[in-house]
This record gives C-alpha cells, sequence and structure tokens, in this order.
C-alpha cells in the first residue's frame, strides 16, 4: 500500500497482502482474515503501525496474509513472542493468532501467562478442534469420542475449555466469535483491540476438510447470546453452563495492563560502571 | 625436573613476603563467612591489591556451612591458586566437605576457636600449624560483637593489609547499620590485637595505589557489556548460576530505559526476545545449559528470520540438574551443534571476569550487524567469582542494525546482497512491511518450499557469518614458540598462570584462548598456529569438545592432544604446568 493511499479512508483490503493462502477452500480461517482486516479498517490504524504474530499451523498462516508487519514463528510460542514486541514496543498494537493446538496444547503454559500477565495483547484463536496442518489429529479441544487414525477409539480425554481458562487466569476480555459472520467477528475485533489489556477471542473457524460437520455451526451458533459483564462471578457461571455455541463478549474488565515503562532512561549506559570502581 | 610447586612465583616455604596468598574463610550458616570474605576483599582492593573471591556452600538452601575463597596479590589474578596459605574456621561444621576445594599449603596456618575443637583432620594433616584464637570469648567481651569479625580482624593483621584499608572496607559495606558497624569495628581491633607480631605469611607491599581498579564479578560484568552494547529487553526465568546476572540487570536496565521481564520459562524467555528483537529493541537472554537446551528450538528460527538476539550461558555442571553450584564447559557442544539443520550463528567465550564486559558487548554488537544469535558461554566460576581486576578498556563495540529506510522502493526484506546482510525493516517504517519467518522463503520473505530459495538463503546466511571481519579480539594470543596451548574461557586463568610460572624450564609455548568459537577463523587460526610442531587444548569438561571441534573444523599440528578435567573443580594452575613439563618433553 502506498502512502497517499493511507491518506485516504481506509477498507479492508489495504491490511491483506496479495500472498495466495495455503488454505483449502472453504477453510473458516478466510472469514478470520476477513473479519481482521474489517476491523483494522473500522480502527482506522495504519498497516505498519500492526503486527501480527503467529505460531505454527494452518491458521498461523495468516500473518503473511496481512499487509501489516508479521511474524511467523515457532510451534506454540506465539503469546510470548507478541508479549516480547509489546513490551518493547508499546507503539505498536499487537495480534497474536493461532490455532487450538498452537494455543491450548504446546503453548498452553504461555496461554497461562499470557492472560495473568495481561500485557495491551488481542489473542485471536481460530478453533477447528482438529490439527489440521498434520492431517487430522485430535487437538486438546477435540470431543472425547471423536475419532481419528491417531485416536481410533476417541481420545477419551475431556475437552479444555478455554474461555473458563482464560477467566481463571486473569485475561481482561474474553469473548467467542464465528468466522461465518465477518461483521460481528470484526465488532469483537475492534472491542478487543480497544479494550486495554489482554483480550482473547475464541474463533469457531470450521475445518471443512478433516471435521465436514463443522459445516453445520453456521445453524447451531447462537448470535449475541454471551451477555457482556465486568463481574467474573457472572462471567463464570455463563461460561460453565454454556454449550459452546453461544457468541458475543463474555467478560470486559478493567484490569489496568502490565506495561513496564521502557525508554525512560535517567542514566546513561556508561555510568553504571561507577559502582564497581574502588 | 622441577615440581610446579617449586617453581611457582609465591609459594616457596620460608619467603620473608609473598606476592600471593590465600584464605579460605569457613564457617556454618549464618557464621557470617560471607559477610568477613567480603570484607576481606574489598579491603584488599581498597589496600591496592589485585584479589578475587569464590564462594561454596553446602545443598542447603539455607543454613548450610559456607566457605569464602579468596586470594590476594599484587598482580593480576584470574584463578585461584594451587594450595591455601590460611584456614579461618569461626566454627567447623560439616567443614570437612570443603576438603576437596581447600588443599592446604603445608607451611600454612589454621586458624580457629580452641573452644570449638581441632580443625578436621583433612585439612590438619597438610602439616598446616594451628593458631589458637579464643573467638567466642573474645566477641563475648564486645557489646554486640561476633566471632566472624574478630577472625577477619585476626586475619588482616596476619596478611599485612593496612588497618585503615580493613576499617574503610567495614564501612563500606556496613555502613548503613551503625550500631552493626560500631561493634564491628572493636571486634576487628581485637582480633588485630590478638595477631602474633611476626607473621609468617604477609603480602609484599601492593605495588600501586587502587585507582583505575574495579571490584566486580562476571556476572555483573557480563550485564554492563550488554547494556552498553545496546540491550535495552531482557526476558529471563530464574536458574543458577546466572540469576545475580538478572538481579543485577533489572534495575540496571530500568535506569536506563530498558526492561527485564521474568518469563514464565526459557521457551518463552527466548521467544520474548526475538519479539523484541524484531520491534527493533536490542535483547538478551540468560540462562545456564538446561534452559539453553529449551531454546534451541527457537535459536533456529532466529537463524532463519535472521533476527539478532544474544543468549548467555552461565555454564554449569551437566547434564541434566548435574550441579548447579559448580562450573563446566560442557555446553560448548550444544552452542556450538544444538540447533536443528543449517543454522550458522555466533558463539564467543569471555576468558576471565572482567573480559565477560568487552565478550558481551561484543556479542550484542556481532548480533546486531550481523543479524543472527550469539551465544556467549560464560561459566559459573566466571559468573560468581568477584575479582579485583584493572578498570576494562572500553571495546566501543556496540550494537548497529542495517535498517530498511522509510519508503524502501521494492523492499526485500531477505534480499540475496555480496555480503548477504540485508536491511531490517523495524515495525512502523512506512512502506517496508513485511512478514518475518522460520519457514523457508524468497528474498521478499514469502514462504517457499522451492530448493532454489532454500539454497540462495542457506548461502547468504553462512555467508554474512563467514564475510564479516572480526578483527584481532577473536582470540587472545600470547608468546612465540614450536609448541602451543589453544583453551577458551575460564580455563585460560589457571592456563596463563602456569605459563607464567614456567619461563626458564621449559620452551616457549604460545597461548591461543578462543574468544571467538563459531565461526572459527579458522585462517586466523593457522596464521596464530604458524610453526607450532605440537598442539595442546585445554578445557575443563570430560569428553574434550573443544578438541574434537578444533580437530573437525581446523588445520591442527599433526601431533595435537587434549588436556580436559570434568567440571566440579576448577583447574589450577600447578596441575597445569606440571602437564605443560611432561607434554613440552623437558
Amino acid at each position: 500500500m502506498t502512502e497517499a493511499a493511507t491518506a485516504t479512508i481506509p477498507v479492508p483490503s489495504d491490511y491483506k497482502s496479495n500472498v495466495k493462502p495455503v488454505w483449502c477452500p472453504g477453510c473458516g480461517d478466510f472469514g478470520v482474515l476477513n473479519a481482521m482486516a474489517k476491523a483494522m479498517a473500522r480502527l482506522g490504524l495504519r498497516p505498519e503501525e500492526l503486527a501480527v504474530v503467529s505460531g505454527i499451523g494452518c491458521s498461523s498462516r495468516i500473518p503473511a496474509y496481512t499487509a501489516c508487519y508479521g511474524f511467523h514463528g515457532v510451534h506454540g510460542r506465539a503469546l510470548p513472542t507478541g508479549t516480547g514486541l509489546k513490551l518493547a514496543r508499546p507503539d505498536l498494537t499487537v495480534i497474536v493468532t493461532g490455532g487450538d493446538g498452537d494455543g491450548y496444547s504446546i503453548g498452553g503454559n504461555h496461554f497461562l501467562h499470557a492472560c495473568r500477565r495481561n500485557v495491551d495483547l488481542t489473542y485471536i484463536v481460530m478453533d477447528n478442534r482438529v490439527y489440521g496442518m498434520t492431517k487430522g489429529q485430535p487437538s486438546p479441544t477435540t470431543e472425547t469420542h471423536w475419532t481419528s487414525k491417531l485416536a481410533p477409539l476417541g481420545t477419551g480425554i475431556n475437552e479444555f475449555h478455554p474461555m473458563a481458562i482464560a477467566l481463571a487466569a486473569g485475561a481482561n476480555f474474553v469473548a467467542r466469535g464465528f468466522t461465518g459472520d465477518p461483521n460481528g467477528l470484526a465488532d469483537i475485533i475492534v472491542q478487543a483491540i480497544e479494550t486495554p489489556g489482554f483480550s482473547f477471542i475464541e474463533v469457531l473457524s470450521p475445518c471443512i476438510t478433516f471435521r465436514p460437520e463443522q459445516k453445520d455451526w453456521k445453524k447451531t451458533v447462537r448470535h449475541g447470546n454471551l451477555s457482556s459483564t465486568a463481574d467474573l462471578a457472572l462471567a463464570a457461571r455463563q461460561i460453565f453452563s454454556d454449550d459452546g455455541m453461544n457468541l458475543g463478549v463474555l467478560y470486559a474488565g478493567a484490569r489496568p495492563p502490565y506495561r513496564p515503562p521502557i525508554g525512560r532512561g535517567r542514566v546513561a549506559a556508561a555510568d553504571l560502571a561507577a559502582e564497581f570502581r574502588i | 625436573m622441577p615440581h610446579p610447586t617449586d617453581i611457582a612465583d609465591n609459594t616457596s616455604p620460608g619467603a620473608a613476603q609473598r606476592s600471593s596468598l590465600s584464605v579460605a574463610l569457613v564457617g556454618s550458616g549464618g557464621a557470617g563467612v560471607m559477610t568477613a570474605g567480603n570484607i576481606l576483599l574489598e579491603a584488599a582492593a581498597t589496600a591496592g591489591y589485585y584479589a578475587l573471591m569464590t564462594r561454596s556452600s553446602g545443598p542447603q538452601i539455607r543454613g548450610g556451612e559456607a566457605a569464602a575463597m579468596i586470594r590476594i596479590a599484587t598482580h593480576p589474578v584470574e584463578c585461584m591458586d594451587d594450595r591455601f596459605h590460611v584456614l579461618a574456621g569461626v566454627d567447623w561444621e560439616n567443614v570437612h566437605r570443603f576438603a576437596a576445594e581447600i588443599s592446604l599449603a603445608p607451611d600454612g596456618v589454621i586458624v580457629g576457636d580452641p573452644g570449638r575443637g581441632e580443625a578436621p583432620l583433612v585439612f590438619s594433616r597438610s602439616g598446616a600449624a594451628f593458631e589458637p584464637l579464643p573467638l567466642a570469648r573474645i566477641a563475648k567481651e564486645i557489646s554486640g560483637g561476633r566471632a566472624n569479625m574478630v577472625l577477619l580482624g585476626y586475619l588482616a593483621a596476619l596478611l599485612g593489609l593496612p588497618e585503615d584499608a580493613l576499617r574503610q572496607a567495614t564501612a563500606s559495606l556496613l555502613g548503613k547499620r551503625p550500631a552493626a558497624l560500631e561493634a564491628s569495628l572493636v571486634a576487628l581491633a581485637a582480633g588485630r590485637e590478638a595477631a602474633p607480631a611476626a607473621a609468617r605469611l604477609v603480602l609484599e607491599p601492593a605495588l600501586a595505589g587502587p585507582a583505575a581498579r574495579w571490584l566486580v564479578t562476571g556476572n555483573e560484568a557480563t550485564g554492563l557489556g550488554a547494556i552498553v552494547g545496546g540491550v535495552r529487553f531482557v526476558a529471563a526465568y530464574p536458574i543458577t548460576p546466572a540469576t545475580e546476572l538478572l538481579e543485577w540487570l533489572s534495575p540496571a536496565l530500568a535506569s536506563v530505559g530498558g526492561v527485564l521481564v521474568q518469563a514464565e520459562d526459557e521457551l518463552a524467555s527466548i521467544n520474548m526476545i526475538i519479539g523484541s528483537s524484531f520491534g527493533g529493541v536490542p535483547a538478551l537472554t540468560a540462562t545456564s545449559g538446561p534452559g539453553l537446551a529449551l531454546m534451541t528450538e527457537s535459536l533456529g528460527l532466529a537463524v532463519a528470520a535472521e533476527i539478532p538476539l544474544v543468549v548467555v550461558d552461565v555454564m554449569r555442571v551437566g547434564p541434566s540438574t548435574g550441579i548447579p553450584t559448580k562450573s563446566e564447559q560442557g555446553d560448548l557442544n550444544i552452542a556450538l551443534c544444538g540447533l536443528h539443520g543449517d543454522a550458522p550463528h555466533l558463539v564467543l567465550a569471555p576468558n576471565g571476569v572482567a573480559d565477560c564486559l568487552q565478550t558481551a558487548q561484543w556479542a550484542v554488537a556481532l548480533a546486531e550487524a550481523l543479524q543472527a544469535p550469539a551465544i556467549v558461554l560464560a561459566d559459573q566460576f566466571l559468573g560468581q567469582a568477584r575479582a579485583v581486576v584493572d578498570s576494562p578498556r572500553d571495546p566501543r563495540l556496540y550494537g548497529k542494525r542495517l535498517c530498511a529506510a522509510v519508503g524502501s522502493k521494492d523492499y526485500q526484506r531477505y534480499e540475496l546482497t555480496a555480503d548477504g546482510v540485508s536491511a531490517m525493516a523495524i515495525p512502523g517504517t512506512v512502506g517496508a512491511a513485511y512478514t518475518a519467518d522460520g519457514l523457508e522463503h524468497s528474498e521478499r520473505g514469502t514462504p517457499s518450499s522451492q530448493a532454489a530459495d532454500h539454497v540462495a538463503q542457506l548461502g547468504k546466511r553462512r555467508r554474512k557469518l563467514e564475510l564479516h571481519d572480526y578483527g584481532a579480539l577473536w582470540a587472545d594470543i600470547e608468546g612465540a614458540g614450536e609448541f602451543a596451548v589453544v583453551t577458551f574461557g575460564s580455563s585460560t586463568g589457571p592456563v596463563r598462570e602456569a605459563l607464567a610460572r614456567l619461563p626458564g624450564h621449559i620452551p616457549p609455548i604460545r597461548l591461543v584462548s578462543l574468544r571467538l568459537l563459531a565461526p572459527l577463523p579458522r585462517d586466523r587460526l593457522s596464521e596464530a598456529l604458524a610453526g607450532v610442531h605440537k598442539l595442546l587444548v585445554i578445557e575443563q569438561n570430560e569428553s574434550g569438545q573443544l578438541f574434537h571441534y578444533l580437530r573437525g573444523v581446523a588445520d591442527l599440528p599433526p601431533e595435537s592432544s587434549s588436556l580436559r578435567k570434568p567440571g566440579g573443580q576448577q583447574f589450577n594452575p600447578g596441575e597445569i604446568a606440571q602437564h605443560l613439563i611432561e607434554w613440552s618433553g623437558t
């Protein structure tokens, strides 16, 4: 995009690159890319003021499809990378993206601590309840009885509950969106970015290749069924009586973000040597 | 053939004055051994001596037996001596556990309270004379008096340290607690009074005043070098023996406008600093072997995505948890070869306490200039040793990154330039947005599975390290002759001292102490070893990691051999001197 274009009213296409996604036709992640671009345009941020950071997996390919600064790192470590970037460069708007395997399995510990640390980031997890890039293994959010080559009898393990975990661990904003509703999702993303602190968005993003039954999500989701609250107890009650298909903002708190000062020194580096002189 | 202890520069029995004396202060937890040790060290510094202190303690988190081992000399010291001249015990509780670390000279002295019984046999059988000092009785007569301070006053007198220097050092360390200071000064005087008028073990007068000297640990020097080099972001997870480096960095960074973040684990540490550096803020993490092992996947990412960063590994005995409080040069292999794929990166090693500053600063400068990760191999000895050193020279090395300009035309992040270094766009730069990627990529940064792109980018990443001019800092080269010793890191101190003890006894031996281990400047090493017929590689690990590495990548003389010793106990100069005499065939 050119300088001249930024001077005009931004449009979603300003935020997309011309790199062709590797995703399967019909993949839910296209909708997330569209929703992100819409949200960025609505916020009126310049692409170079935005950074999109990801780990590994189908959805983690998203940074290169944006026109923003992007970072496509190693599996499971998108949150630390985004955290380091945001702490070092508080002037940037940092969006961390990824999938359920990347965020809840290999990166699970970072998820807990990112919620707890409450750095001003927006974390968008495209949850399709399967490892797509490695062709169909169960993830932490896969239903217990879903069978696959790797787990022919199902996992026999209870599903992970990301929104409950996020609440308990201290995320300041918790919401669920659906990729089939890019406008609604864009609204949530805008709100997440505008809310200081760590914002977590679970996005139902079907994998039509390995979980074709997820095509039905467009019929089963309930728009606006979650009611936003700043009361943690109410939010917890709501999320524990939820079947995973209710959409909207669950919790928007007012916890101050972790923002250690950077760039405001009062001492010259060389003067630090004074304490060692005899 | 001379025995190395006979040719040592200062341990010859009977000398009226010594150029170097070593003292071990021991006692149970809470006895104040470390306080006394620190004051003694600072007093030596104030009096114009060079000195070095290491510490050892039992496995208990708190309250275990402790030893402060201090060497005071008229010349710079980078290692402990072969033997201790004085063993001073506040008490003898469990101190036999330090027997392997504290070898007493036969003409040495054991000082202790007769009321506490005799010193353990492992010490007294050295032949050292026992000097009774009724610590408890003297201390009891002083209001608030403590045995450790009485012992310290006695020791300072024994060694010939000026009273003023001791008082000044005590005031400097205890000045914030006036009551303790007052009682301590009285106790010091009482201890001094109890010392023999004509001591056998006295230091030669210091040659110069303490002007232009520092009292610093290797960990502190590393931290300072990093900040002066340009680091403003550190993320790390606590681990012995790197923790003090982080604890020094935390307030120091804050004061210069930087930040230290305690990460949830080492995987987070390394990726946080990758994020910071991608954002344009030079970054570092510090860890030890187990943490480095966790970081290696992401070091591969930093190589592929060309992210400058520094990882300091304060090495300890491995593998696994090993011995966290003891030193070993055992992480060389993982630092050199632990990354997956063909992943050219930098590996450096400081070779002294003060050199930690220069090496860390250089590592930042190299990482930034070459947009590559640099691993700095310090170790527990260098990191935790506190030393009086000559003021380190400022190497004037600062991180300087080639950045893309605003409005770069047709910007390509991974452009195939002649020297392999391509301009890095810092987020915020208009017109240069790109995605940094661990996936192989085209020049533009777009993911690519084409072999041609892989070959081109591999070549770029190798070329930028190989073509760089590393200057003279790659190694310290001393001496001449047809024999040579190659070493690195904390082994350099005892090797250097062994060589200094030997002139006239054996043929001249060259010393090459490598500061840059990867990429190894092979041509410069060949030059440094020109005319050498016989080579010895000395290192502190069991398997000879440096020896095998050099055999693999460098042209060594046919007669090359290895001297190695596992970690847990540092080399001393005497054992190296002994080996050099045998090895050089005289």
